[in-house]
Order: C-alpha cells, then structure tokens, then sequence
C-alpha cells in the first residue's frame, strides 16, 4: 500500500508535534528508538516508557540496523525507528536488509527536515538545497523500491496526527517519510544515564 | 579450511540463533549449510557495519547473534563496531576472514595483511588467529570464553 499526503505545505511539521503524536497513538507493547533530534526532543515529552530505547550515543546512522535486529528476535512486538534524513542516507542499505530479512513488524519514520540539525543545520546530500532541480531525494520512493510493503508521506501536521496511528497498524515492514521543519539551534542529545545500564533495563523489560 | 557443515554444527553446538553477514569467497561457502541447519538464522546485509548494529539489537532483544565479515568489511565497520561493542558494552562475537594470509598470490602486496591484527587490537577485540583445519575447537572455546566473559571476541580464519 502507498499513501501520499502530497497536498503543497503552508508549513512543515514541528519536529515536537510530530513525536507528541507518535507518543500519544504508541501501544504499550511497541518498542521505539530514537536516535540525534528525535531522540533529544523525546526525552522532553514526559516520563520515559519501559520500552523506549534512546539510542545516544549512536554509530552514523544505525538506528534502522538495531531495530532490524530487535525486530528479529522480538518478533511479537512492532518496533519503532525514528530516524533523521542525514541518519538515513548513512544506512540507506538497512532499508533493503530490512525487506530481505522479512520482518513484518519493523516500522522506520524518517523525519526529514533536509539538513545536518545537530551540527548546525548544514545541508544533507539529499537536500533539495543546491541540487539542479531543487528535489530533495525522495525517501518515500527509495523505500518502495527496496521492497517495503506499506509506505506512507506526511507533509502537514493534521494529517500525521489524524493517519498515524493507522500507518503504524499497516502491513510492515512500513516506511513513514514525515516533512518536519528543523529546530533552529538544535543541538546534539545528552545521554540520558549509563548505556550498559540503560541497555540492561531494555532487555529486562523485554523479558517481562 | 572449514565445511559449511563443520561451521554450522558448531554454531548449533555453541547456541548462535542468528549469523549477520557479508560474504566472501570463503566464508560465503558456508551459507547453505548454514540455512538448511534450521537453528540459525542467516540475516544478510549490504555492508558489514550494519552486521554489529543487527546483531546489537538482536543481543538486545535476547537472541545469541554471530557477525560473519571479511576483513575488509571489519575496516569498513570500525564505527559501528565501536558503538555497539565499547559504548553499549555488547559482547559481539564474529567470525571474520583473513584475506591474503595463506594465499598471497592472487593479490600480491595486499595491505589486509598489514592492518587486519592491528585493527582488531585498536579496537579491543580479543581474537584467536585459525591458521589449520584443526583448530575448529579453538573457535569453539574462545567463543564460549568471551560468552562467559561478558565480552566481545573474534576468531580470524586465515584464507
């Protein structure tokens, strides 16, 4: 299935709002992860789930990769990547690992805001900024042509808000493209604690 | 050096569920006997620091993965490796192919041999050099070693 909400933007989506939906529709069984500005904006919405992995620090773009892998030995339970438009193009090789390992319950959100945020806004490769036609790459298509099943585009806040539960629900592994603006002097994620210790309450909760 | 049957019952013997993989001419062999086993699990994937990060989130997720690389792809996946196995302390075994250690005429001069130990030693990987088919045990034993150790290992299959 492919859903495009392709309707021209007055504004894009606020980077906060856009995770103040995902935590407001997220089940309690969902694992999600997020890594650079996701996962610093996260950390300021509330109390944190058991569930939730803030993947900080983090290799260049491997978000997809550890979800790929918690997806595979946790197969009862969805997981959830949050990960930046610069993270992506990283690891845009994850996205066929994904399809190739068959993994229904993988769901990766890019939220692309076509720039470098936490090191000062500088434009991705993939930015429409300085390219000939002024495109920015297509995330959407890059996912469809690695074989996801369900891929959905979001480029205003009233339809993420109002379809992302139902994204989320699709027939995975889904590929969600969000149109989010940058925060201006968006800086890198503080480490929340310890990662071992933070690694071993993860997979304690993952037990349960 | 190794049979794929030899490397799949030992991956049997010693509990991986899942192998994470890049191929090469020597350990790619190893994939059917690995797949027809139907207790492990081979994930493929494009490049070899994905291989640490799938695994990662597998060990997370209760699993006892294995990453299967050639040396170069060790090179390639420094970062990855580095997050996974120093910043999150997950103790990542791999199988990793030593290219041009016994066969040095197919690509005379190669520098796989001048870097691959010392990259392993810069990154803290305590690993055991398989030179003979003899040494099958050796893999076994230090892979069990690190498993009881907490701590990341490799074993370096001479090619």
């Amino acid at each position: 299935m492919t859903i495009s909400t392709t309707t021209p933007a007055v504004s894009r989506i606020p980077l906060v709002s856009s995770l103040e939906t995902l935590r407001r529709v997220r089940r309690d069984d969902e694992i999600v992860i997020t890594t650079m500005g996701s996962a610093r904006e996260w950390m300021t919405l509330g109390e944190r789930h058991a569930l939730d992995f803030i993947l900080v620090p983090s290799a260049m773009g491997h978000g997809t990769s550890i979800g790929l892998g918690l997806a595979l030995a946790q197969p009862s339970k969805r997981v959830i990547v949050c990960s930046g438009d610069g993270s992506l193009l990283m690891n845009l090789g994850s996205l066929a690992s994904i399809v190739a390992a068959n993994v229904p319950n993988v769901v990766v959100i890019v939220f692309d805001n076509g720039v470098y945020e936490v090191t000062g806004q500088q434009p991705t490769a993939g930015a429409g900024v300085g390219r000939a036609a002024g495109r920015g790459a297509d995330f959407g298509a890059i996912a469809r042509a690695c074989g996801f099943d369900s891929v959905y585009e979001f480029s205003d806040a009233p339809s993420w808000t109002n379809d992302a539960r139902g994204a989320l629900d699709a027939k995975g592994p889904t590929f969600i493209s969000l149109d989010v603006e940058p925060v201006i002097g968006g800086t890198a994620p503080h480490s929340p604690g310890p990662t071992a210790a933070r690694a071993k309450r993860l997979m304690e909760a993952l037990r349960r | 050096m190794f049979s794929g049957e030899q490397i799949s019952s030992l991956l049997a013997e010693v509990g991986v569920t899942h192998v994470i993989t890049v191929p090469d001419s020597t350990i790619g062999r190893w994939e059917p006997a690995i797949e027809r086993s139907g207790h492990t699990r081979l994930v493929r994937v494009c490049r070899e620091g994905e291989a640490w990060q799938v695994a990662a989130g597998l060990h997370l997720g209760g699993a006892t993965p294995l990453v299967m690389i050639q040396c170069t792809g060790l090179f390639e996946s420094g970062d990855a490796l580095r997050n996974a196995v120093h910043d999150w302390r997950i103790p990542i075994f791999s199988i990793i192919g030593y290219r041009s250690y016994l066969d040095q005429a197919k690509l005379p001069g190669d520098t796989c041999l001048v870097f691959t130990e010392p990259i392993l030693d810069a990154w803290k990987i305590d690993y055991r050099l398989i030179t003979s088919p003899s040494e099958l045990g050796v893999i076994r034993d230090h892979f069990v070693s690190c498993r009881g150790a907490g701590k990341a290992g490799a074993a370096l299959i001479a090619e």
